[in-house]
């Protein structure tokens, strides 16, 4: 089963291929596919005879109840037999009823034979959950082949109708199954072969249950979506109304209804909705003008008649609604087939324009009639035999078989109704109609209607070796049943019975066809009406629920999550454990002074109204929090602070030079105070939090073991640089590629710009950098009124010593402060200076490297150093120690570690050299191609 | 561990003034708060590892260390703080460069729904299941002949 599945998946993938080299002759090849599915079934048919169920089984993940687990018993053997029999015929009409140069052919066939292999899957699955994905994938694949055409608005909503409804009814379905699945401990449907669990939950659990079933099937109430699902192309209709889809719901009741029947809910649902649907479908069928239509209300009408019969929990109402399950998609598919061919051939369907086909196109109206006399349930066709032994089943017994008697001999006597309707629509002379031209069709195109008909005689002529078939699955229910399926049982009351139903819908039809008072009845509100009114207020609810919560604006984002945290940690501490220890003022009087420097300017900061004012008071802050690092203990801390503030500082004034001067004047005075109340009430929370948070600790750090091995293994006594690049370094590794995406979004962002900067066409000519050796770049390439000689000769004597200390940082601060990090930010505050002295020009000479190479070599050597330890046969990063004794040097102590650390150092010059080429020499160009520009206007202007 | 006072009064400063700054308009009033935010929690996760120190073997005795991990931690906050303010800053510029201000707006899309549901109005009719009969046959609303 395993490979039928595969084989579908396969020839779903390579279908549009095939279409785009072969044509529509693909369809032919590709009907082989189903047309296994049915050969397969077929030859298993001894085995599924005796009983003996085929199954695989494929464990997965077997604690979750996940499993593949197929089974084909009786009823699926059944189903598998449609799926692929129709399946194959309807692919075969395909290549007919499409025209060759048909839009999206390829698309559809890939998706048709998806749909095959999933209803294929859904019969065939034993794990519930299997089949509720298979069940899923029906619906998908259905509501992309409703909507084949998506110019076409009215497929697009039939579609979209039928999966909202199907899926709705599907997660149902699923929390069904998994209340049942949960409860056995299993999930696999042949281990369960009693009612797990009694009461309320065994009824929401089969409620649930039938739900899914109910509006798969399109059972009343959720009737509605079939008949608009009928804005398919024919051979999909034919499909989805005869085997697959809708025949899933029926399906499952049918699978289910041995074990479930006997609870409380399962009759009265099923009977009911059943009943109501067969003569709903029934009687709209009748006031039906177009042709296809009339057969979707006639389907819709037949599963109501086999969801009653599979659901009835009888012996004999099994028996007969499997044959019914047999008679009607043999029947269905070809009159659908039909009612294509008559709106290929004639040009419309709508009954009120075709006439006297009977006689220009003999060939279909003999299909048409066959297949149609099947669907009356006249004798010898499989319709009749199915018919009759459903009568049969509900005759005699309990009161509620009998009102289902009275509504299967109603809705019967519709279906003859229409069954006449339809004939008489499509090929009766009318004396009104002017006869209507037809082209001549194909016999390839009639063949697969002309096959399914005459399927349904053979069905019927060869009742008896089915009954022997069916039985297996009917026996499933044990209350002594004995009806055996044949074509004459002698004068019983349900061949009476068969004869009534025939000459009522028969005079049915001509009242109908005479009279037209019966057409005024309609129901006050059928589902499609309730359907569209919950959408709508779905809509609304959305509109409101989004509106008001979703305002759009990020100060009120903001102020609502950090009001959270003042409430919810608030509350916390309002109600936290007792203090265990006083607090102390302070470790060292000296935090004091930089304290109280940092409050000053936090303070005034927020007040400031001009942007290099707010920068310098935040740089401040800054700074006085890098020397409480180091009166704190923590001298790595306290460096990287230093160099980070300054280099942000940088970052800020260099953007800062295009922006205003000033912030622009916000007047609400409340709003002000309200981001200052805010503001006072998260601080005094985290306040509190950090109090808490310091005097509440009881476990030991992880931290004071690590002083030992970084000595040891790491060969380092600067324990926090070791932590870095050994004992934490996946931190690192992942820190260095965050840098490396935030340096390559700034340069994304800037070079990026407005089109009219980076293409302008007037860009004016920028004077070339001169060649050869140049001590001072500045003095050919900025405005004398901009240069600093003084700066300019003390940078360029200071670079290579800066630059020299990075690398003695670097290397230190495996034992001292220092590290990859300070190194490569004092690097990058070197290449600062240059570009401050001597304008982009000189950055270039100080680094004619691309900032994207140092980055990218930074984290090559860093990757390369993880993974060279793997390599070597430790785990990533590891280190080694390494100790030489040198002929000059004397004793090296080396690590591993340090490339690593090398590695960071390149990340970061590589990060700062980008962001200062983004935000510094870019923006310059920017600015200055902008200043050009303006000139140029103000001198037209003047001319 | 007894707390230090002053490092948790400027813990609180720190998180109200940048609180404050965050809640603005203006991107580069954002930006700085969330730099002193930044600053904040560093110095929070500072205080909860314990005053000590500096961890260096042989400069300090064990016992007298301050938290290496924290500080492990702290200094990747800094240096991931640096690129976050160049990424935004690169925002702001870009933001400007495109409106002439860096003022964070107010979502247009947002706006319009709150609009709709000013208006008491459902969602927009592009798919939505709103009634359209399905069509039956050419010429629906004709009697049958």
């Amino acid at each position: 089963m395993l490979v039928l599945l595969t084989a579908h998946l396969i020839a779903a993938t390579l279908a549009p291929v095939l279409v785009r080299r072969l044509g529509r002759p693909a369809f032919y090849v590709l009907a082989m596919v189903p047309a296994a599915g049915l050969v397969w079934a077929s030859a298993r048919t001894a085995a599924v005879r005796d009983g003996r169920a085929v199954a695989e089984v494929y464990p997965w993940a077997g604690r979750l109840h996940l499993e593949l687990a197929l089974r084909m018993g009786t009823l699926s053997w059944l189903m598998v037999l449609l799926v692929g029999g129709v399946g194959a015929l309807a692919l075969v009409y395909c290549a007919r009823y499409f025209p060759a140069d048909e839009p999206g052919l390829g698309r559809f066939a890939g998706v048709f034979v998806g749909f095959a292999g999933a209803m294929l899957g859904l019969v065939v699955s034993d794990n519930l959950i299997v089949l509720y994905v298979f069940w899923e994938l029906t619906t998908v694949f259905s509501y992309l082949l409703i909507g084949h055409d998506p110019a076409s608005r009215a497929g697009r909503l039939a579609a979209l109708q039928a999966l909202i409804v199907t899926t709705l009814g599907g997660l149902a379905m699923l929390v069904g199954i998994v209340m049942l699945g949960q409860h056995a401990g299993t999930y696999r449907w042949s281990q369960l072969t009693s009612m797990p669990v009694e009461g309320g939950y065994q009824a929401v659990a089969v409620v649930l249950l039938l739900v899914g079933a109910l509006s798969k099937s399109a059972i009343f109430p959720f009737s509605f979506w079939l008949p608009r699902a009928m804005a398919a192309p024919t051979p999909v209709s034919a499909y989805l109304h005869a085997a697959a889809m809708v025949k899933a719901g029926v399906f499952l009741i049918g699978l289910t209804g041995p074990v479930l029947a006997g609870a409380a809910p399962w009759r009265p649902v099923v009977l009911v909705a059943g009943t109501v649907t067969m003569f709903l479908g029934g009687w709209t069928a009748l006031r039906q003008h177009d042709l296809k239509l009339l057969l979707a209300y006639g389907t819709v009408s037949q599963l109501g008649l086999l969801a009653v019969t599979l659901g009835a929990g009888l012996r004999n109402a099994a028996l007969a609604g499997a044959m019914m399950l047999l008679a009607h998609a043999l029947f269905k598919a070809a009159l659908f087939f039909v009612v294509g061919v008559i709106d290929h051939t004639t040009g419309t369907r709508d009954l009120r324009d075709l006439s006297g086909l009977r006689r220009a196109a003999p060939a279909v109206w003999l299909v048409a009639l066959l297949a149609a006399a099947s669907m009356a349930g006249v004798p010898p066709l499989a319709g009749f035999v199915g018919k009759e032994a459903i009568l049969a089943a509900f005759l005699g017994g309990g009161w509620w078989q009998w009102a289902v008697l009275a509504g299967v001999v109603c809705g019967s006597g519709l279906t003859v109704a229409y069954t006449v309707r339809f004939l008489w629509g499509a090929f009766a002379d009318k004396p009104a109609v002017a006869a209507r031209p037809v082209r001549p069709a194909s016999w390839l195109f009639l063949a697969p209607a002309a096959v399914l008909a005459v399927a349904g005689l053979v069905a019927g002529l060869s009742a008896p070796a089915l009954d022997g078939l069916l039985a297996g699955y009917a026996d499933s229910y044990a209350d002594g049943g004995t009806y055996h399926l044949a074509l004459w049982h002698g004068l019983t009351p349900a061949l009476g019975l068969s004869a009534v139903v025939l000459t009522g819908g028969a005079a049915l039809f001509l009242g109908t066809a005479r009279t037209r008072w019966w057409l005024r009845l309609r129901l006050p509100a059928d589902g499609a009406a309730i359907y569209e009114r919950a959408i709508g207020w779905l809509g609304r609810l959305a509109v409101e629920v989004t509106g008001a919560t979703q305002r759009g604006s990020l100060p009120i984002y903001l102020g609502t999550i950090l009001s959270v945290l003042v409430v919810l940690g608030g509350a916390a501490l309002a109600s936290g454990a007792a203090v265990a220890t006083g607090p102390r003022l302070w470790d060292a009087p000296v935090q004091l002074v930089p304290a109280a420097a940092l409050i000053v300017a936090a303070v005034f900061a927020t007040r400031a109204r001009r942007r290099l004012a707010a920068v310098v008071l935040v740089g401040v802050t800054g700074y006085a929090t890098a020397i409480l690092f180091v009166l704190h203990g923590a001298p790595d801390l306290a460096l990287t602070q230093f160099l980070v503030e300054t280099c942000t500082m940088v970052m800020f004034v260099l953007v800062l030079r295009r922006l205003p001067g000033h912030f622009s004047v916000r007047p609400l005075v409340a709003s002000r105070r309200l981001r200052v109340a805010i503001g006072v009430a998260v601080g005094a929370v985290v306040s509190g939090l950090a109090y808490a948070a310091t005097t509440g600790r009881q476990a030991t750090p992880i931290s004071t073991g690590f002083p030992g091995p970084a000595v040891s293994y790491g060969g380092g006594r600067n324990v926090v640089n070791v932590t870095l690049v050994d004992i934490r370094a996946w931190d690192t590794m992942g820190e260095i590629s965050v840098l490396l995406v935030a340096a390559v979004g700034v340069a994304a962002l800037v070079f990026g710009g407005s089109r009219r900067l980076v293409h302008g066409a007037r860009r004016p000519p920028l004077p070339d950098p001169p060649r050869g050796q140049v001590w001072l770049m500045a003095g050919h390439t900025l405005d004398a009124g901009l240069r600093s000689p003084i700066l300019e000769v003390i940078t360029r004597l200071i670079f290579h010593v800066i630059v020299l200390f990075s690398v003695y940082l670097l290397f230190a601060g495996h034992n001292a402060p220092g590290g990859g990090f300070a190194g490569g930010l004092v690097v990058g505050l070197a290449l600062v200076l240059r570009y401050l002295a001597g304008g982009r020009h000189e950055l270039d000479v100080a680094a004619p490297v691309d900032a994207g190479v140092v980055m990218g070599a930074g984290l090559f050597v860093a990757l390369g150093t993880a993974l060279a330890a793997m390599i070597a046969g430790g785990q990533v990063l590891q280190s080694t120690l390494m100790d030489w004794h040198l002929p000059v040097l004397g004793h090296v102590h080396f690590v591993t570690s340090m490339i690593f650390d090398v590695g960071v150092y390149l990340v970061v010059i590589g990060v700062v050299l980008s962001i200062l080429r983004s935000l510094g020499a870019e923006v310059d160009r920017q600015e200055q191609i902008e200043r050009a520009e303006a000139e140029a206007r103000r001198k037209e202007e003047l001319v | 561990m007894s707390p230090n006072l002053v490092l948790v009064i400027v813990v609180g400063v720190l998180f109200a003034a940048g609180v404050t700054l965050l809640l603005e308009r203006n991107l580069t009033r954002v930006i700085l708060g969330i730099t002193m935010l930044g600053n904040g929690v560093n110095l929070l996760i500072l205080l909860g590892g314990g005053y000590g120190g500096p961890p260096i073997v042989g400069l300090t005795p064990e016992a007298r260390m301050s938290d290496p991990l924290t500080q492990a931690m702290i200094l990747t906050a800094i240096v991931i703080t640096l690129g976050m303010t160049a990424f935004l800053l690169a925002m702001a510029y870009r933001s400007w460069l495109l409106t002439g201000h860096d003022d964070v707006q107010d979502d247009v899309e947002d706006r319009r729904i709150m609009q709709r549901a000013e208006r008491d109005e459902g969602l927009e009719d592009q798919d939505s299941p709103t009634p359209t009969p399905a069509t039956s046959g050419p010429a629906a609303g004709r009697e049958p002949r």
